[in-house]
């Protein structure tokens, strides 16, 4: 039986470059998951008028949310990727706290929501308290 | 104009998307931890991995997280809704220290009340960014199918 040795810890820039590489694809994908809701419009509303079938076939029918879901996806393998190489309690709350400040910045720029004082504050004390809770 | 009170419902599936993902992510975790290790050499160990009780419960779970995250989406800002998924961390660490009797450091309880102040932050706030238009063709369409049947309820 052959026993691999054990890998050798990557560089601050690799491990850096890594939890960069999750939070910008879970930022894009969450970014483009919301545009695509918004453009498709209020699930509830629609299901009331065309039922579920209705509300699902608005979904599917729309292509940005299926991009935003490639992105999602491409963010969950780089997740697999950089647990293979780095330490979960880094890992975790490092791309979980960065995320929401990256989404609340790209939710401003790109889906021109209102991030008011009192959405920055809640955004910076959510960060710091999944860190708290996940290291 | 902008959307300031949720309706109870509104309420129910946020309650749900901050549920749903830490609870599917603990059936997963427990499922794949009472199972042999798994290797690539044989990948058909981890399809049958999908039929455990608690692996397909966790994806249920994951499923209805989904379809709840979605929903919100369609209502509600991301930066609304996300503090709420942040949530489910909280409810996750106060179960494992009051049903599990797990103990929780002070660095947790820190992070549980900073969690907690900002999502009563969010919350106090408007949901939705006021927008004078919003192209909605699936709205649209639903809306005008329901005039009509209303007028030819009326006839």
């Amino acid at each position: 039986m052959i026993i691999p040795a054990p890998a050798a810890q990557p560089s601050f820039w690799t491990a850096a470059a890594m939890i960069a590489a999750i939070v910008l694809t879970s930022t894009a994908g969450e970014v483009l998951t919301a545009g695509a809701m918004k453009s498709i419009g209020d699930l509830d509303e629609i299901r009331a008028h065309s039922g579920l079938r209705g509300a699902i076939r608005a979904v599917l029918t729309c292509p940005l949310f299926f991009v935003g879901v490639g992105f999602l996806a491409l963010a969950f393998f780089s997740l697999l990727l950089a647990l293979n190489h780095l330490n979960l309690s880094l890992v975790a709350p490092a791309s979980a706290s960065l995320t929401l400040v990256t989404n609340a910045i790209a939710a401003k720029l790109f889906l021109k929501e209102n991030v008011d004082r009192r959405r920055w504050t809640a955004a910076v004390l959510v960060c710091v308290g999944v860190y708290f809770l996940a290291h | 104009m902008a959307q300031t009170k949720l309706s109870p419902r509104q309420y129910l599936i946020l309650g749900l998307v901050a549920v749903s993902a830490p609870l599917g992510d603990t059936c997963l975790s427990r499922g794949m931890t009472r199972l042999p290790a798994i290797t690539l050499a044989h990948p058909a160990s981890l399809v049958a991995a999908v039929f455990t009780p608690w692996i397909a419960a966790g994806i249920v779970l994951l499923i209805g997280f989904f379809a709840s995250y979605l929903t919100a989406l369609s209502w509600a800002d991301l930066t609304f809704v996300l503090p709420a998924t942040a949530f489910g961390n909280v409810i996750v660490a106060l179960l494992s220290r009051f049903w599990l009797h797990e103990a929780i450091s002070p660095a947790r309880w820190a992070g549980i009340l900073l969690i907690t102040v900002g999502v009563g932050f969010v919350a106090q706030g408007p949901s939705l960014t006021e927008r004078p238009t919003i192209l909605n063709p699936a709205l649209d369409e639903a809306l005008e199918e329901a005039v009509q049947l209303e007028q030819e309820q009326a006839r």
